[in-house]
C-alpha cells in the first residue's frame, strides 16, 4: 500500500457536491500534480462531513486542520502554502461568530466538539466507496463475529440487551423485532432497510447512506443471520441520486470481497441485497405501505396486526429497520451490548443523529448521545439563531411531530420526553424557527403537505387533514372564527384516533402542539387580523420606512408589478393597489427600509 | 407521436418483466421519454400480464411520475421545512411569475416544467432551486431571473 504524508479529504456529502465540492477535488488534484505532490499528497472524496453549512469543506490529515467555504480560486494557495511550505492558510478557517481568531483543528470546533459519532463515526474519514478504507477502520469485523463466534439467538439477546430501539420513528426496541420474526417458522424471510427519508428538512439516512454505506450493509447481513433471512432490500428514496450509487457500489465490493452472497465469510451462510428505489411518497415510509411499494404496488399502509415480523413482504416474516439502526448493529456487535448500555439515558440508549436545520447558525448533520438537551444542540454545537434574532421554536420529528418552545430547551432528547411534549423522536429532522416564523403558517405547512400525501385510505386522515388544512389556511388569511380552535381540537383528535397508520395517527401533532404552545399566536390572526411574524401575506403589507430610505432605486427596480414609485435621493412608496407583496423590494434593500407591517398599521393609514 | 416500442420494450426486459418491479421500469421509461406515455403503459400493463388500471394507479400515486410531457428543462423548487422557514414560497411564487406557470405545469413554449419536491436534503444552502439536476442554493428573489437566463438560451434561428 501506498503512502502518503497528507490526505486531503474532501467532502462530497450532498450539500457540499451542491456547493462545487468536485470541482474543488478537480483543482487539488490538479493543482497537486502541477507541484509535483501527487506521490506525495492523496484527494480523497469522502461522505458529509455534517458541518454543511460551510462546504465546501476540505479535512487536512494527520494535522486535522479544517478549510471551509472554499473556491477553486483558493486552490492554488492552499495547496502552496500548506502542502509546500507547511504554513496552514488562516484566512480559510472557521472563525465562530463573534470572535477573530480562526480556529485551525476541527476538533476544536464547538460544532464538533460536543457530537459522540457512533454511526456517523467514518463520516469525512473514508471514501465510501472504497471498502478497504471501511475495513481498515475496523469494518466488517463485528461481521466475522456475528458469522463465525455467535448464534442467531445470542445475536438477538445481544441487541435486546443493548436497549436499541429503532431510529425511524416510534422508537420500537429493535432486539424484540428480530425476536419475533425469528420465531416464526415461514420460509423465506426477509429484511428490508427504510431509507424513504422522506421527512421535509431531514437528511439523517442520506448523509449516513452517502458517508458508510457499508455500515449499513454489515448490520444488515449481521440481522440477516439473527433472523435466518435470505433476501434483502434496500429501499432509497429516487431523490437521492447519490446515496443510490454509493450503496450500489458498496453491494458489488462486498459480493466481489465474499462478505455477500453465497457461502458470506466461509461460514455456509447465504444472503443478497437488492436496492429499491421510491418514487416519491412520504407515506411508503410506513413499513406495511414500504412492503406494498417494494412489491411494486402503491404504498398504501394496511392494517396490523399482523405484524411484517409475522406477515410481511410477500406475506413471509420481514424485519424492516431505519438506515440508521442497520447502522447502529455492527457497533453493537462488535463493541458489546455492555458499552452501548451505557451511553444515553434509561430508556433511550446510545446516540442519534439530528439533521439541524432551518434558522440556525451552523445547519448540519450532528450526532449527539440520547438525553442532550435542545438548548445544548441549539446554542451548543448549532451555534444559536443568525441574525441576531430569537429564538422561538424547534420543530422536531417532521409533519408527525411538533413544536415545541424557548421554554422546553432543556428537555432531555429521548423517546419518552419528546412524546410527553406532543412531538415525537421521529426520523431526526430537527428545524429551528426564530421570531420571523409564524407558527399558524407552519401548522398550514405541514397540513397541506400532510393532506398531499395522505394516500386516502382512511377517512379521517384524507378527510380530517383537508378540512383542518382549509380552517388554518382560512386563519391565515384573516377569515379565522373564534370557534376555530375548538374545532380544529377536536378534528386532530379524531384524526389521531380514528386513522390507522403512523401517518394519520400524527397528523394531529403540528397542530396540537402549535395550539398549545403558540395558541395567542392563532388568537392575533383571528381575532385582531394581525400577523404577529409578519409572513401571512393577506394580513401585512410593505411599507417604506422613510426615515431609513434613502432613495437608491434598488427596491424600485426589483418591483415585478411596478408597484413602487420614486426618484433618485428621494423618498420612495409603494402603492398598495399594484402590490403583490412578493418580497422582492425588502430583499433589494440593503437598508432596511423596507418593513412588512401588521394590520394595526394599515388601520391606521 | 407513436411511442419507440423497442425502447419501451427494452426497459421492461432490463427488469426481467418482473411485477414487482413496476416501479422501476416506469422510473425508467419516464427517465427516457421524460414522462409516461400512454402507449407504454398499455404495453408495460400487457407485458407484465397486470391490469392497466393497477399500472395507472402506481403512475397516479407516487409524486415522481408525470402523464403529461414535460418541458425540456425541469426546474424543482424544495419546499422542504428548512426551505419553507427560509423563504422558499416566495422563490416558487417568483418563478411563478417569471414563469406564467402554475406549479406542475409546463411553460407553453415546453421549455420549462416548473416542479415542487418536500425536501431535497440539502437544507444548508436552501432555499434551493434545482434545475437539470444544477443545483442553485440560497436562492433569492432577485437571482431567479439571472439563473433562468442561463437555460433560456436563444433558439437558433
Amino acid at each position: 500500500m501506498k503512502h502518503y504524508r497528507a490526505h486531503l479529504l474532501v467532502c462530497a456529502g450532498t450539500g457540499c457536491v451542491s456547493c462545487g465540492s468536485f470541482k474543488i477535488k478537480e483543482a487539488l488534484e490538479k493543482e497537486i500534480k502541477t507541484r509535483g505532490l501527487q506521490d506525495e499528497v492523496q484527494v480523497v472524496a469522502t461522505g458529509c462531513n455534517g458541518f454543511c453549512e460551510r462546504g465546501p469543506i476540505v479535512l487536512v490529515q494527520p494535522d486535522g486542520i479544517f478549510y471551509q467555504l472554499l473556491t477553486v480560486g483558493d486552490v492554488p494557495h492552499l495547496v502552496e502554502e500548506h502542502l509546500l511550505k507547511g504554513r496552514p492558510v488562516k484566512k480559510l478557517m472557521y472563525v465562530p461568530p463573534a470572535e477573530k481568531q480562526p480556529v485551525p483543528k476541527m476538533k476544536d470546533i464547538e460544532f464538533f466538539k460536543h457530537q459522540r459519532l457512533i454511526v456517523l463515526r467514518n463520516r469525512g474519514r473514508i471514501d465510501p466507496e472504497k471498502i478497504e478504507e471501511y475495513i481498515a477502520f475496523d469494518g466488517y469485523e463485528a461481521l466475522g463475529k456475528a458469522l463465525t463466534e455467535m448464534t442467531p439467538a445470542a445475536i438477538i439477546d445481544e441487541i435486546l440487551f443493548s436497549g436499541l430501539r429503532g431510529r425511524g420513528g416510534a422508537g420500537f426496541p429493535t432486539g424484540k423485532k428480530w425476536a419475533a420474526c425469528a420465531k416464526e417458522k415461514a420460509t423465506p424471510k426477509y429484511l428490508i432497510c427504510n431509507g424513504d427519508e422522506g421527512d421535509p428538512g431531514a437528511f439523517m439516512d442520506r448523509s449516513v447512506l452517502e458517508a458508510d454505506p457499508h455500515a449499513v450493509l454489515e448490520g444488515m447481513v449481521i440481522g440477516a443471520k439473527a433472523i435466518g433471512a435470505s433476501k434483502g432490500f434496500v429501499y432509497i428514496r429516487h431523490e437521492y441520486p447519490l446515496a443510490l450509487k454509493r450503496m450500489e457500489i458498496a453491494i458489488t465490493q462486498a459480493r466481489e470481497n465474499g462478505l455477500l452472497g453465497q457461502d458470506i465469510l466461509g461460514s455456509g451462510f447465504d444472503f443478497d441485497l437488492e436496492i429499491v428505489q421510491g418514487a416519491g411518497a412520504f407515506v411508503s415510509g410506513e413499513e406495511s405501505a414500504l412492503i406494498a411499494s417494494v412489491e411494486g404496488k402503491i404504498a398504501m399502509p394496511r392494517q396490523r396486526p399482523p405484524y411484517p415480523a409475522q406477515k410481511g413482504l410477500w406475506g413471509k416474516p420481514t424485519v424492516i429497520n431505519n438506515v440508521e439502526t442497520w447502522a447502529t448493529v455492527p457497533n453493537i456487535i462488535r463493541r458489546g451490548a455492555d458499552w452501548f448500555q451505557g451511553l444515553g439515558t434509561e430508556t433511550s440508549k446510545g446516540t442519534k443523529i439530528f439533521a439541524l436545520v432551518g434558522k440556525i447558525a451552523n445547519t448540519g448533520l450532528v450526532e449527539v448521545p440520547m438525553g442532550i438537551t435542545l438548548r445544548e444542540i441549539v446554542y451548543g454545537i448549532g451555534g444559536g439563531i443568525p441574525d441576531k434574532r430569537d429564538f422561538k421554536a424547534v420543530q422536531i420529528g417532521g409533519p408527525s411531530g411538533g413544536c415545541l418552545p424557548a421554554k422546553l430547551l432543556d428537555l432531555p432528547v429521548d423517546y419518552e420526553s419528546l412524546t410527553a411534549a406532543g412531538a415525537m423522536m421521529g426520523s431526526g429532522g430537527m428545524i429551528v424557527m426564530d421570531d420571523k416564523t409564524c407558527m399558524v403558517d407552519i401548522a398550514k405547512y405541514f397540513l397541506n403537505f400532510l393532506q398531499d400525501e395522505s394516500c386516502g385510505k382512511c377517512v379521517s386522515c384524507r378527510e380530517g387533514t383537508q378540512r383542518m388544512y382549509e380552517i388554518v389556511k382560512g386563519i391565515t388569511e384573516g377569515e379565522g372564527k373564534e370557534s376555530d380552535l375548538a374545532l380544529l381540537e377536536e378534528l386532530a383528535q379524531i384524526t389521531k384516533d380514528a386513522s390507522m397508520c403512523g401517518l394519520g395517527q400524527t397528523a394531529g401533532n403540528p397542530v396540537l402542539t402549535t395550539l398549545r404552545y403558540f395558541r395567542h399566536e392563532y388568537e392575533a390572526h383571528i381575532l385582531d387580523k394581525r400577523c404577529p411574524a409578519g409572513v401571512c401575506k393577506k394580513l401585512i403589507r410593505y411599507v417604506v420606512l422613510s426615515e431609513k430610505c434613502t432613495g437608491c432605486l434598488s427596491c424600485k427596480k426589483a418591483c415585478p408589478t411596478e408597484a413602487i414609485k420614486g426618484t433618485l435621493k428621494e423618498i420612495h412608496l409603494i402603492d398598495q393597489s399594484k402590490c403583490i407583496k412578493c418580497g422582492a423590494c425588502k430583499e433589494a434593500c440593503r437598508f432596511e427600509a423596507i418593513e412588512e407591517q401588521r394590520e394595526e398599521a394599515i388601520q391606521i393609514i | 407521436m407513436d411511442t419507440d416500442k423497442t425502447k419501451v420494450q427494452s426497459l421492461i426486459d432490463k427488469h426481467q418483466g418482473l411485477k414487482k418491479n413496476l416501479i422501476a421500469i416506469l422510473l425508467d421509461i419516464q427517465e427516457s421519454f421524460n414522462y409516461l406515455p400512454p402507449d407504454a403503459l398499455r404495453q408495460v400493463a400487457k407485458s407484465l400480464g397486470m391490469p392497466l388500471i393497477d399500472v395507472c394507479g402506481v403512475a397516479t400515486f407516487y409524486r415522481a411520475f408525470s402523464l403529461t410531457p414535460r418541458g425540456k428543462h425541469i426546474c424543482l423548487v424544495c419546499l422542504g421545512t428548512a426551505c419553507h422557514v427560509r423563504g422558499g414560497p416566495k422563490i416558487l411564487e417568483e418563478l411563478e411569475r417569471k414563469l406564467d406557470v402554475p406549479a406542475g405545469e409546463t411553460t407553453k413554449d415546453g421549455q420549462f416544467t416548473l416542479e415542487t419536491v418536500a425536501c431535497l436534503g440539502c437544507c444548508a444552502i436552501g432555499p434551493v432551486v434545482v434545475i437539470d439536476g444544477e443545483y442553485h442554493g440560497h436562492a433569492t428573489i432577485r437571482k431567479i431571473g439571472p439563473i433562468l437566463t442561463k437555460y433560456q438560451k436563444p433558439q437558433a434561428s
